[in-house]
């Protein structure tokens, strides 16, 4: 082989390295549909558009449709407790739309709600989809509130009319981390991350919570978000005999990850963030995902209070998914201020928004300076016989076993 | 040691796969001079067919052993069909072409096979089906597990049958006579397209066995999949010396125990608090602390360290010296 081959090749070999990395567009779906068309208002009352934006096509099409489920109860209550604005009685009316999971679509789905002059928006359902869509809401200034964007950037870009009610990722770290160093008490963590934003972040509270409790964390492992082969780092940390091992990252390199630390003959708890808290860990890591520990924002939706999970049921003839409790505080959240500000006008009742204080089907709720819920729950989940079950709610560096949390949510709205 | 001892059977698993890839690249460029750099693709829809025929099978209730097979069983000529179009159509009409054409045209290929995959199978990480109970022997200290050895009793089998079939059989001779020069070997009455797509085919079916393995060693299997194997077993061929069937598979099992021991030690050697002299420089180290220069996800770096240390002091790779016996 001469040397003009040996270049070509090295060329060719980089070439296909970038052609195998790169991700197709994601698959269009079906185009957006206006699920309600809004009726005309009757004579003297006065109409309140809310608008709510999920994805109500694609993969995820039945947890954008749990999440407009959730927005629609709180409206038809609202409607039918006869609230009056002003003097005049109000007709809510809830404007539903599509955004594919699309942050191109959601921007578009976006615009036209402000175009269409609503009052305030609930959702969207995806952090990636809600962040670019913000921006719109926020020059229109129009409120809105997310039930289930949990990343952290969503609430520091400043904006003043952004709100979510569901727990950030960053609180998560912490949660699992407490939990972590509480329950199982080890002495030696090892934490592993995949070198991308959400996995270092995540890794490093964990990290740092654990520090803060004198437990002795070893020297940070790294592999990527396409990692399949753990072996090596698993195997010069078994020689380091950790008493728990917290991974930063996704299923897909989790599972892997937990498959072979078994493999490998060890024995420490294996504790993960929501990105590998999935049902899918069970397939990825067969018998090995039992007994794994992992946290998710928020709160399992067969923990919202009774009178919602009730109304729910009676009103769509199915049970929570997953957010909708959420979706359904957020709209009553704005309700709420639209009341205690006598408007529906958004420059007017956005004040009332901030200093809000009200309790909801997913507990009490109040916002802090940057939009975020105070003391937002995260839920720590164990893999028992195939299903991730709830053990344990962290709220405020509290935690609460499940069991416990149910019984003091019972009383809520 | 017993750290050591794991590392190595880690690599050498690892390896004997990346070996068998190879063992398709070095095949194929030792008869008409090409990389085929749509092979890693090839291991990728093995391993996806045997998926798709493994979760039907598996709630069947069938003996899982019968249902991996059956789903090899399915997967081999599944691979053999798409390895011989690929020669037939992509790479057959560009023969005569400079050397340049067929190689993007196989790039080509291996993109097209890659999204050919993506519609078919979707973008997700599919779980292979973990029907097969592994279980986890200790050898002095270092585990090993039943699929492993399996991994390596297979790849093992599949070299030495693969050098029997090209020392001892009539097409063995057959492909190193047009190894050596087609046009002759055509006019010693060898069918020479015949004996090209039969070297296509047999690649193929190695590669849709190493698919297989991998799904089943690393229990996920994704459209991406094939192009970093593809890459590492195509660094491996390199290693041992491009189109030498014993190289690729001493290249394989090398470029293996490299990643693995490399991950596995990379962070001690640059972890720059244990040289004296510079500890008391880095804050980091302070208190038994540590400062890693390269941690373990370098992982997949080290193949391609490999590759260009190859390419660039020895071009001809380890055992490539004997150019004469290339098939």
């Amino acid at each position: 082989m001469n040397n003009k081959l040996s270049i070509t090749l090295i060329a060719a070999a980089l070439a296909l390295t970038g052609c195998g990395e790169q991700k197709p567009p994601a698959k269009t779906e079906a185009p957006a549909s206006s699920q309600t068309a809004a009726p005309p208002p009757a004579p003297e009352a006065l109409e309140v558009k809310i608008g709510h934006v999920g994805p109500l096509t694609g993969g995820i099409a039945h947890l954008g449709k749990d999440n407009e489920n959730g927005a629609r109860l709180a409206v038809d209550e609202a409607n039918a407790a006869g609230i009056k604005l002003d003097g005049k009685n109000v007709k809510f009316t809830l404007i539903a739309e599509d955004d594919q999971a699309d942050p191109k679509v959601g921007t578009t789905v976006a615009q036209k709600l402000v175009d269409a002059k609503v009052n305030g928006v609930v959702g969207h359902l995806n952090s990636g989809v809600t962040i670019p869509a913000s921006a719109v809401y926020n020059q229109a200034g129009i409120p809105m509130i997310s039930g289930s964007a949990t990343n952290p950037k969503l609430t520091e870009q400043g904006f003043k009319n952004v709100f979510r009610v569901v727990g950030r990722d960053d609180q998560q770290g912490p949660a699992i981390a407490s939990y972590l160093a509480a329950e199982k008490k080890p002495k030696v963590v090892a934490v592993i991350d995949d070198a991308t934003a959400y996995g270092e972040g995540i890794a490093n509270e964990v990290e740092k919570t654990l520090k803060g409790a004198k437990i002795k964390v070893l020297p940070r492992e790294k592999g990527t978000d396409k990692t399949t082969d753990w072996k090596a780092v698993l195997t010069k940390l078994r020689g380091r005999k950790p008493d728990a091992v917290f991974y930063g990252g996704m299923d897909a390199t989790g599972g892997p990850l937990l498959k072979q630390g078994r493999e490998l003959g060890i024995k420490a708890v294996f504790a993960f963030g929501d990105g590998a808290c999935t049902d899918k860990m069970k397939e990825l890591a067969g018998e090995a995902a039992e007994g794994l520990l992992c946290s998710q924002a928020g709160i399992p939706p067969q923990a919202a209070s009774k009178n919602f999970l009730d109304a729910y049921k009676k009103k769509f003839n199915t049970d929570p998914i997953l957010y909708s409790p959420f979706t359904y505080d957020a709209t009553n959240l704005l309700i709420e201020a639209m009341k205690k500000a006598n408007s529906s006008d958004p420059a007017t009742y956005l004040p009332e928004l901030q200093k809000i204080s009200f309790t909801g089907a997913t507990g009490p709720i109040e916002f802090d300076d940057k939009g975020d819920r105070k003391d937002a729950e995260i839920t720590i989940f164990t893999m028992q016989g195939g299903k991730i079950e709830p053990l344990a709610v962290v709220k405020g560096g509290r935690t609460t076993p499940y069991e416990e949390f149910l019984k003091t949510m019972g009383g809520g709205k | 040691m017993d750290t050591f001892l794991q590392q190595v059977i880690n690599g050498l698993t690892a390896g004997s796969v990346y070996a068998v890839v190879a063992l398709g690249y070095t095949m194929v460029y030792g008869i008409i001079q090409l990389i085929n750099f749509a092979h890693g693709e090839v291991v990728m829809i093995g391993a996806m067919v045997a998926f798709t025929v493994i979760n039907a099978l598996a709630p069947a209730g069938l003996p899982p052993l019968a249902v991996v097979l059956i789903g090899t069983a399915c997967a081999v000529p599944v691979c053999m069909l798409v390895g011989y179009s690929m020669e037939r159509l992509a790479y057959r009409p560009l023969r005569g072409a400079p050397r340049l054409a067929p190689l993007i045209t196989a790039i080509g290929v291996s993109i097209i096979l890659q999204h050919l995959a993506l519609m078919i199978w979707s973008r997700n990480v599919l779980a292979f089906p973990q029907i097969i109970a592994s279980r986890t022997y200790f050898i002095a200290g270092a585990a090993i597990t039943t699929v492993q050895i399996a991994i390596l009793a297979i790849c093992v089998g599949l070299m030495g049958g693969l050098a029997l079939l090209v020392y001892r059989t009539r097409l063995g001779t057959a492909m190193r006579a047009t190894a050596q020069n087609p046009q002759v070997a055509g006019l010693m009455g060898i069918d020479v397209n015949r004996v090209i797509a039969a070297t296509f085919v047999i690649g193929a079916a190695l590669g849709a066995v190493a698919g297989v393995l991998f799904g089943t060693y690393y229990g996920l299997a994704q459209y991406t999949m094939g192009s970093v194997l593809g890459l590492k077993a195509f660094s491996a061929a390199v290693l041992g010396g491009i189109g030498n069937i014993p190289g690729a598979m001493l290249g394989g099992v090398l470029l293996g125990l490299v990643e693995a021991l490399g991950a596995g030690y990379i962070g001690d050697f640059t972890d720059l608090c244990q040289y004296g002299w510079l500890s008391g420089a880095i804050d980091a180290c302070e208190g038994g602390g540590q400062f890693i220069l390269a941690g373990s996800n370098y992982q997949d770096v080290f193949a391609f360290i490999v590759l260009i240390l190859v390419l660039v002091f020895r071009p001809s790779g380890l055992l490539g010296e004997r150019v004469g016996e290339r098939a």
